[in-house]
């Protein structure tokens, strides 16, 4: 059994160096396939779903539209693989996708031991408290002694538990198997408080017959920060994918949008719009694309605030703040190395 | 002496234990604890059937395109309305549609012509049915030949890739089935030990991890150059799995017939192809029936476990159409449209292996 399994391990590892030797190439087999091959996930409200046309739409749906549109100058040109939580990893390391967007979340192992990099964070999560706006509570520190409704089987389940420990406070823990079920035990009053991770909060919440009977606390209790994942051994890949996320959040910051981007990259006199529609400064020969592939992002996707709004924020039903996820300079985490 | 003749006419039973009160009396309320049961059990029924009448017909929506245009209180199959295209083809391109179409009509005009009695020529049919049919159906869904644009298999989808999984499925895992039925009963020791070890791996595990192996770990050991569609590697794990159910089933009926049997084929000098495709497999088959529509109905609702591989069956589909924000909250109408799809084709081939059980009953029963 134990030759068995490191023959395995042997063939896996030279799997391994082999699609590394292939990963060299991902820029050139996307250009001359004419698509992304990008990992979404089967349906998660806001990030990746299908609309009623069959589109795939969502925050993480525009990360691999924004790399379409600065690789091919099409936005529209991506093949989404749905992929389970499961088998995510595996179908970026067989080579099946080119990028992997599905609200993954960054920790060292994925980093460091799959062979895999991070190429940013599009959403920074993390787990926090919904609770019925009639119990009148603030804060989650006002919460000793509650009936709590988890999830069973996630990380969610052991952050609770840490978080009440560390506080000195008591919980009962009522323990559901789907999300659905969660939510309607929660409308059932069986428990005061419901936890999960905040984005899932937002879509938990439409679910109850009267979504503005709750409210999600302001506290946060774990780090969760998710982005595309790309193959390691691909810098330039890596790059490419990096720098669509960093034009959109920079596009936010100089106010460019879908909409005026045609204007602007024409009449603007400001020297950072200037360089980030590829007008002056370091263009696209770094990365080897086009010298317009933020423009044709901006043009096709819109800026990181448009993308939000409209995928998760107040254009759509979820209604999540931006929080965390505003600009640095609006109180949250967005920070965007500069492009010169 | 005074006879009468005449028959004094039969008095009519008594009112009690004829018509809807007799059939009352003899079968609802034939004793103490039968009434109590009766009536509790009416009870019970009564109450929960007429909310749910209410719920599905009476206070539902039926029209509309957005989720403010249920305000019944009751069912929102606007939901479904709107979305029933996608349940059907999946993310199949609006503009080749006609293409499924054409395989449902030609599948149903198939089977319907396979079933009616007085069809013409029915060996050439079913023939066609199984080796002509799917061929052309390939064409049709992938496209790649007689100008048809190639739709590539990760846009198939919904009740199509269903059928298209339990189909390929139950054609494919029959004959298999029989082959590895015939080796495992086979005096020939290589032939025999092959068949057992390949029907005792296959039926060892269950569906969920042949389909992660055909998912994860396949791909792994093979370059990204050849990868294997999803779709194929899923059909051959599942054609595999049911193949070794099947030659289990299959090999009961086997077993099921008498010794004298295929001792009369060697004596009237039969080789061993033609005793058991002339003699023994005919009535095999007939007797095992049932297991094998079971069998069928069971592979029916597995391919429902695809959606573990991220390939989008009809209750893949479903589930995928309520994460989107626009409908949150709707699974209820959701999950009763699939298990509703669901049991018209399974009661539809129970009832079809009842008929062809009637059919095919020749007077062996008093065996």
């Amino acid at each position: 059994m134990k030759k068995l399994a490191s023959v395995a391990a042997v063939s896996a590892i030279a799997m391994g160096l082999s699609a590394g030797a292939q990963a060299e190439e991902t820029l050139d087999s996307v250009k001359s396939k004419g698509f992304v091959q990008c990992g979404v996930s089967t349906g998660l409200p806001g990030f990746s779903n299908p609309d009623e046309k069959g589109n795939w739409q969502g925050l993480d749906v525009d990360v691999c539209r924004a790399v379409a549109a600065a690789v091919l100058g099409d936005a529209s040109k991506v093949k989404y693989i749905p992929l389970t939580a499961k088998e995510r990893f595996t179908a970026l390391q067989s080579g099946e996708i080119d990028i992997l967007s599905r609200n993954t979340t960054w920790t060292q192992t994925r980093d460091t031991k799959l062979g895999l990099n991070f190429a940013g964070v599009n959403y920074y999560d993390g787990q926090g408290y919904m609770v019925s706006k009639s119990l009148g509570v603030k804060s989650a520190l006002e919460l000793d002694g509650a009936a709590v409704c988890i999830q069973s089987g996630t990380t969610t389940e052991l952050n609770l538990s840490d978080y009440f420990r560390e506080h000195k406070m008591s919980y009962t823990p009522v323990v559901f198997d789907t999300s659905d079920q969660t939510v309607k035990g929660f409308e059932a009053g069986r428990c005061d408080v419901l936890t999960s991770d905040q984005s899932q909060l937002y879509a938990l919440r439409i679910k109850l017959a009267d979504p503005s009977s709750a409210m999600v606390l302001p506290e946060v209790i774990s780090k969760e920060p998710l982005g595309p994942v790309v193959r390691q051994g691909d810098d330039q890949w890596f790059n490419i994918v990096k720098w669509s996320l960093n034009a959109m959040i920079n596009a936010e910051e100089l106010g460019l949008t879908s909409a005026n981007a045609d204007e602007m990259s024409k009449s603007s006199t400001n020297p950072g719009i200037k360089r980030l529609v590829g007008k002056e400064g370091p263009k696209g020969e770094g990365l080897g694309l086009n010298d317009d592939w933020a423009f044709q992002i901006i043009k096709q996707v819109g800026n990181y605030g448009e993308a939000f709004e409209r995928n998760v924020g107040t254009g759509s039903p979820l209604k999540i703040s931006r929080g965390n996820n505003a600009l640095w300079s609006k109180g949250g985490f967005l920070y965007a190395p500069p492009m010169r | 002496m005074i006879v009468n003749d005449n028959k004094i006419p039969d008095m009519p039973p008594p009112a009690s234990t004829v018509g809807a009160v007799g059939w009352l009396r003899k079968n609802l309320f034939s004793s103490w604890a039968n009434s109590i049961l009766t009536v509790v059990v009416g009870y019970i029924v009564i109450s929960n059937l007429i909310p749910l009448i209410d719920w599905v017909f009476l206070t539902s929506d039926w029209l509309g395109d957005s989720r403010e245009d249920c305000t019944s209180g009751g069912a929102c199959w606007v939901f479904i309305t709107v979305r029933l295209e996608q349940f059907i083809y999946g993310f199949y391109p609006e503009s080749e549609y006609w293409r499924i179409n054409t395989i449902f009509v030609m599948l149903a005009g198939l089977i319907a012509a396979l079933i009616f009695e007085g069809t013409p020529k029915k060996g050439w049919l079913g023939a066609f049915t199984l080796l002509i049919f799917p061929i052309i159906a390939f064409y049709l869904l992938y496209g790649g030949a007689f100008d048809l644009e190639v739709v590539e298999t990760h846009k198939w989808g919904g009740l199509s890739l269903t059928l298209v999984l339990a189909c390929v499925g139950i054609v494919a895992s029959l004959p298999f089935g029989v082959l590895l039925a015939l080796g495992r009963r086979s005096n020939m020791p290589i032939v025999r030990s092959l068949s057992t070890a390949f029907i005792e791996i296959w039926r060892g595990v269950p569906l969920i991890s042949v389909l992660f192996m055909a998912s994860v770990m396949l791909p792994l050991f093979v370059s990204g150059e050849t990868s294997m569609d999803k779709l194929l590697r899923a059909l051959i794990g599942i054609t595999m799995f049911q193949s070794a159910y099947m030659a289990e089933v299959i090999r009961g009926g086997l077993q099921a017939i008498p010794k004298g049997q295929y001792e009369a084929a060697m004596a009237l000098g039969l080789n061993y192809w033609k005793s058991m495709g002339l003699i023994i497999l005919p009535q095999a088959l007939k007797l095992m029936i049932p297991g094998i529509v079971n069998t069928f109905i069971a592979l029916f609702k597995d391919t429902s476990l695809v959606l573990i591989i991220g390939l989008f069956d009809l209750l893949a589909i479903v589930q995928a159409a309520l994460s989107d924000p626009k409908w949150l909250g709707y699974s209820v109408e959701g999950y009763v449209f699939v298990a509703f799809v669901f049991w018209i084709f399974c009661f539809s081939m129970s009832r079809y292996s009842q008929a062809l059980e009637r059919k095919l009953h020749t007077g062996h029963g008093a065996r």
